[in-house]
Parts: C-alpha cells; sequence; structure tokens
C-alpha cells in the first residue's frame, strides 16, 4: 500500500470516529427527552438513563391535569392565523412593489428597507403601551396585529426579489388576454413562486412557536399563553416537580414541527439563501 | 390670472377648491372633506401636540379615599405621536392638492387633453388596485413598526422609569439628552453598558465562529468519498436543526444544571459537581458551547451545498500541479466557500448578537453580579434590555439601549445590503 493510501485509510477512520462522535451528542440529550418522558414517576433526580420502566402516563396526565392542550391549541391557531394572513398580505405587498410603478414606490422600498433594520422587539416598551391603548392586551389578536406586521419589511423584500425574477412578459401576455389584476396574482405568479412562499408561510407558522418575547409581553392569563411560555414556566418554577411531563411535552411539540421540517428542508435553506443573496 | 395661477390659489385657499374650479368633482370633495374633518378635529389636534409638548401637567390625586385621575404621561405621549403623524398625512395631501390644481390648470389653459370624470374614476380604479393592495401593510407597518420605534426614540429622551415615574401615579417629563449622557457618565450605567456590550460582541463572533467550522468540518466529513450512510448521517445531524430550539435550550438547562443527570454523573464516579451555569467563565463557555450544537447543523447543510458546487476540475488541476490536500484545501475550498457564504455569516453574527432565546432560557443571565446594573454576567444587550423593561420597569435607559443597538446593527446591514443584489439590480438609490 502506498503512503497516501494508507493516510486516507487514516482519515477514514477518523471520520467514521468524528461522525460517530457527533451522532452521540446529538442523540444523547433528545434520547434523554424520549426516555425521560416515559419514565415512572416524575423527578429529575430519578432519572437514571436507562428506566427500568417505561409508562405512557405522562402523556395522558398532560391531556386530563394540565394546561398543555390549551396552549397547544392556542399556538396552532395564532401559528396558522399568523401563516395564512402573513403570507397573503406580505405576497400582494411583493406583488405591487415588483409589478406596479406608482408614485411614492422607492421612498416607500427604501422606508422599508430602514425599518427591517430596527428589530422589532425593540420597540417592545412602546409595543407593549400601544397594545394597552387599543385594549388588546391579553388578547391573541394583539399578539397576531404585531407578529403579522412586524415580518412585513423583511419578508416583502425577499418575495418581492423573487417575484422581480420572473419575466414580465408572462403577466403581459395574461393581461392582453383580459386577464385582472388579481387572476395574474393568482393563477400565473402564484404558482411559479411556490418555493419563497412556501418558505415565507413556513417561516411564519413556525415562529409562534418559538417566540417568547411578545407572548410573555402581551398574554397575562393562563388559558391565553402559548406553548413557549407556558412551558417556560413549568421549567423556571417547579422543574424538579413535573420533569417527566416537561419531557413528554417537549416531545409532542418537536415531533410535528421536526418532521414538517424536515419534509420541506429544501424550500428553507433556499430561501434563507436567497434572503442572504437579495438583502 | 390663467386658469394655472387661479386653481393653485384656491387650492391653497382651501384643499380641493381648485379641483372644484377645474370640475373634478369627485376629487374636489374628497379633498374639501378631509380638510374639513381635520378643522373640527383641531381641539384634539391641539390636545395632542399640548400633550406630547408638556407629558401631563396634573398628577394624579387622592381626595380621601377617591382618586382623582391625573394626565397619563404616556398615553399622551402616544396620541401626541400619533397626531403629528397625522399632521404629516395632511401636510403631504395638501402639497399634492396644490400641485394637482397646478397642474389640471396648466392643462386646461393649453386645452390639452381633458379628462372626464368617467376617464378619471377608469383611471383612479386602475391605480386604486395598488392603493388596495398596500392598504393593510401600510397600516401594519404605520402603526406596529414605526410608531413603536417612533416612540421609543422618544422616551430615550424621558424620564420614564421606576419608582418615581411610573404613569398614572406620576408624571413623566422631558431631560433631553441627560440619559445619554448618562450611559456613558454614570459609573454604574457605564460599567454594566461596557461589560454586557463586549460580552455581546464576543459572543456573536465565537458562536458564529464556531457554529461556521463545525458545520464546515461535518459538511467536509459528510463530502469524504468513501463514507457510507451518508443519508444516514446527514438526518441525524440534521435534527439538532429540526427540534424547536427552546425545545432543546430547556433540554440542555436542565441537563447541565446543579441538579441535572451530568452532575448526577459526575459525582457518582467520585467527583465534585462542575458549576457549569454558575461559574462566570463556564457559563459563558457553556452557552457558546450549547449554541454551536444547535446552530452548526444549519452550516453543515449549508456548506454541503456550496462545496458540491465547486467544479472538481480545479481539484484535478491541483492535484496535478502536485497540492497536498491541505493546500487544497486552504487555496480553493475555504476561499471559495467564504466567498460565497460571507453574507450568511453576516446574518449569523446579526442574529446571534440578538440571539434573546439561547441566553434567556439557559441561564437568563446569570450567575448575578451586583457590580452590574440589572443584569448578570451572562446578560447580552437584547436580555438586558429585556430585564430593564419587563422586570425593572426602566424604561428609558431600554430605550436609550435600544437606539445604541439599532444603529450597531443599521450600520452592519447597511453594509451587507450594500453588497447584495438587489442593490445593484434595483437602480433605485
Amino acid at each position: 500500500m502506498s503512503k497516501t493510501k494508507i493516510i486516507d485509510k487514516i482519515l477514514d477512520g477518523l471520520t467514521y470516529l468524528g461522525l460517530i462522535l457527533i451522532t452521540l451528542s446529538v442523540l444523547l440529550p433528545l434520547t434523554w427527552i424520549v426516555l425521560s418522558s416515559m419514565q415512572v414517576g416524575n423527578s429529575l433526580y430519578s432519572s437514571t438513563f436507562l428506566p427500568k420502566s417505561l409508562t405512557l402516563d405522562h402523556y395522558k396526565a398532560l391531556f386530563s391535569k394540565t394546561d398543555f392542550p390549551i396552549w397547544y391549541m392556542n399556538t396552532l391557531k395564532i401559528a396558522t392565523l399568523n401563516m395564512i394572513l402573513g403570507v397573503i398580505i406580505t405576497t400582494l405587498t411583493a406583488y405591487t412593489f415588483s409589478r406596479y410603478k406608482f408614485r411614492g414606490r422607492k421612498q416607500a422600498m427604501i422606508g422599508m428597507l430602514v425599518l427591517q433594520m430596527f428589530p422589532s422587539f425593540l420597540a417592545m416598551t412602546a409595543i407593549y403601551i400601544l397594545i394597552t391603548k387599543m385594549g388588546l392586551m391579553d388578547t391573541h389578536a394583539g399578539l397576531l396585529m404585531v407578529y403579522i406586521a412586524g415580518q412585513i419589511p423583511y419578508n416583502s423584500w425577499l418575495v418581492k426579489g423573487y417575484f422581480d425574477g420572473i419575466p414580465k412578459s408572462l403577466d403581459e401576455a395574461a393581461r392582453v388576454d383580459g386577464a385582472g389584476h388579481l387572476t395574474i396574482f393568482i393563477k400565473i405568479i402564484m404558482p411559479i413562486t411556490k418555493p419563497i412562499v412556501v418558505f415565507v408561510a413556513l417561516t411564519n407558522f413556525i415562529g409562534p412557536w418559538f417566540d417568547f418575547i411578545f407572548p410573555k409581553l402581551l398574554l397575562r392569563s393562563a388559558e391565553k399563553k402559548t406553548l413557549a411560555v407556558g412551558i417556560f414556566e413549568w421549567i423556571s418554577s417547579r422543574a424538579n416537580d413535573n420533569f417527566t411531563q416537561f419531557a413528554a411535552a417537549s416531545i409532542l411539540i418537536a415531533v410535528p414541527i421536526a418532521v414538517l421540517f424536515m419534509y420541506l428542508q429544501k424550500h428553507i435553506v433556499a430561501g434563507l439563501s436567497a434572503g442572504a443573496t437579495k438583502g | 390670472m390663467n386658469r394655472e395661477k387661479r386653481s393653485m390659489l384656491l387650492s391653497c385657499l382651501f384643499m380641493g377648491l381648485g379641483q372644484l374650479y377645474n370640475k373634478y368633482f369627485l376629487k374636489g370633495i374628497v379633498l374639501f372633506i378631509i380638510e374639513l374633518l381635520y378643522l373640527i378635529k383641531i381641539p384634539r389636534i391641539i390636545k395632542g401636540i399640548w400633550g406630547v409638548v408638556t407629558l401631563g401637567e396634573t398628577t394624579q390625586k387622592m381626595n380621601g379615599f377617591q382618586i382623582i385621575q391625573g394626565d397619563h404621561s404616556v398615553f399622551l405621549l402616544i396620541e401626541g405621536v400619533v397626531t403629528i403623524i397625522m399632521l404629516f398625512i395632511l401636510l403631504g395631501l395638501y402639497i399634492w392638492n396644490i400641485k394637482d390644481a397646478k397642474r389640471i390648470g396648466h392643462e386646461m389653459d393649453n386645452c390639452k387633453s381633458y379628462m372626464s370624470t368617467k376617464q378619471y374614476l377608469i383611471k383612479v380604479y386602475d391605480r386604486s388596485f395598488v392603493s388596495i393592495m398596500l392598504t393593510p401593510a401600510t397600516l401594519g407597518v404605520l402603526f406596529f413598526i414605526l410608531l413603536p420605534i417612533m416612540v421609543t426614540v422618544l422616551v430615550a429622551f424621558t424620564n420614564y422609569s421606576a419608582p418615581d415615574h411610573i404613569p398614572p401615579r406620576n408624571l413623566v417629563d422631558w431631560v433631553g439628552f441627560k440619559n445619554f449622557i448618562d450611559i456613558f457618565k454614570l459609573k454604574i450605567w457605564s460599567k454594566t453598558f461596557i461589560k454586557i456590550g463586549s460580552w455581546t460582541v464576543i459572543w456573536a463572533a465565537l458562536s458564529t465562529l464556531l457554529n461556521y467550522s463545525c458545520g464546515l468540518i461535518m459538511a467536509l466529513m459528510m463530502n469524504r468519498k468513501n463514507i457510507k450512510f451518508k443519508g444516514f448521517w446527514r438526518t441525524i445531524f440534521i435534527l439538532p436543526y429540526a427540534v424547536p430550539a427552546f425545545i432543546s435550550l430547556l433540554v440542555f438547562r436542565l441537563l447541565f444544571s446543579g441538579i441535572g443527570p451530568i452532575n448526577n454523573l459526575i459525582v457518582s464516579f467520585g467527583f465534585d459537581k462542575i458549576p457549569f451555569f454558575t461559574d462566570p467563565l463556564l457559563a459563558k463557555v457553556s452557552l457558546i458551547l450549547i449554541n454551536t450544537w444547535l446552530g452548526a447543523p444549519y452550516f453543515m447543510v449549508l456548506l454541503s451545498g456550496s462545496l458540491t458546487n465547486i467544479s472538481s476540475s480545479i481539484y484535478e488541476a491541483a492535484e496535478i500541479d502536485g497540492a497536498s490536500k491541505w493546500v487544497q484545501f486552504r487555496k480553493i475550498t475555504l476561499p471559495l466557500l467564504l466567498f460565497q457564504t460571507a453574507p450568511v455569516l453576516i446574518l449569523t453574527f446579526a442574529y446571534n448578537f440578538n440571539n434573546f432565546g439561547a441566553i434567556y432560557l439557559l441561564t437568563n443571565g446569570s450567575p448575578t453580579n451586583s457590580a452590574l446594573r440589572y443584569a448578570g454576567e451572562t446578560d447580552i444587550l437584547i436580555t438586558w434590555i429585556f430585564k430593564l423593561t419587563n422586570d425593572q420597569s426602566q424604561f428609558y435607559m431600554a430605550a436609550v439601549i435600544s437606539i445604541i443597538l439599532f444603529i450597531f446593527i443599521a450600520s452592519f446591514s447597511t453594509y451587507q445590503f450594500m453588497k447584495s443584489k438587489s442593490f445593484t439590480e434595483e437602480d433605485m438609490m
């Protein structure tokens, strides 16, 4: 065997070693949670890595004894509405900016760009006051408004960049055939732009599952809370008492989102890099 | 006097008169009514301006057991800002109204095409598509982005904070640039700001660097020719990216906590507990490492894509020239990858700079440090702002720090934007 071949073999061996180490570091925390969710008892202390017997009681308890189902439905509702309304407003805005030349267009685009740089949560104080003043404190409507408005500048720019890449001759041809504004948008533009629309829909759907800042700021009563806030409060107040329940809840949240994520990961990566290069 | 001048003067006098004079009835009446509405609201406009100038004059008083409501400074501030926005809209409309009257008058003077109301309505319908489409976005941006930003900027110039200036019990006053001077001059504020600020930069830079290099190592491993089960490894490695971050962060918080299973294991081997989150330095190291666990998979996916895009002919040429694998990596792979992914690196840095979730969920800023004002050792600027707002009601300092942070982010994003395609392609600036 030549010298380079030996080095190659050694590198292969090291690579496998590395791959296995990374796999372990990825799987151990996740396995720990899966096993903990099926462990008898409820404490963090007793969680030896391999439980002696397995049970599904914690999952049952989640639905019968805790606010978990309410939080889940709240989050699902907010996420779905945020996705639908966000996609409608964002694509219509982006379409208008991409296809119509109207007075003030350029100024509006520059304005949005500047606003995009001011992360909406930096204006937390003001949003808090504003929502109070509008009488939307502790309502999902208020939270939704903040979410939907907050995503407009960035996502509109992103989608507009994508729309710009679609030849205008397509919609001009349709216009000659007598199609109206909305028909062109729905029948011609939307189908071609599926990847970017899926990306925006997905980010708008997933956002509310992860966000703490605004729900914690704007939602007060227990039956209005979202998952992220509710579960965080379990952990920070009594981690040790309902640890196994936390694990079960985590599984119920993580699995659907992870499946969705893996299924659509190509769109996510493509969308992220589109956003990166197109500003 | 010609029609152009007359219609201009009429429109200056009262909005819409010029248009009415030129028989553009619909447009004229709409403009006329708008000005009328503003005129009716003059008392409110004056009150709005008064509110934003004085921030209220009467404090809440107790009359026996009865509370007599005073002025609510912060509500007055917001009403004032809304009034100012409305006035600016009026001003814009007024200027447009005069220009429009002048243009129509000019057209009629020169007997060029006179647009009938019907033609005008058709044009309006066509144009109104744009307006209708943009209305929701405009309203949303105006009320939930622009207005809050304006209020935040203004709050930075007041003393809105607990315990002495919280409405409705007390009034808030304008203090000018005092807060901006204080944050640099008052020792407790400047010390905290510098400490938190520098840790924020270190945190964002190291996180980004580690995420990138670990992602790169993973991508390179996956990219080796002889490696089997590539799909299997890839699926596993993507898992941290697919599990909701707040779940994995909470899991790590428990795993590494003082009573957590990792410390249990260490104790069962006869060693002392490791203070992962309670020792200042160790807490920072743990944070960065855990963030790498979360962030590296994204870079692995991204960089695997970029790696396959590099044409193999470059490597073949290098091989012929006798370049070793290491040299090939350093001179070909790395520069090409960095070139392609520079925007993503900048975005990741900016993201980590404001990575609220990672800090808040893992340590919530602990361990505490009494030398810092309302902040712990591992707080970054954004979690500090959150604490100042949510826990401490120090709204004015939160606003000041937000503005400083914004200037930083804005210059960063502008730099990134200047390099991006849309800047050159849109030919708009």
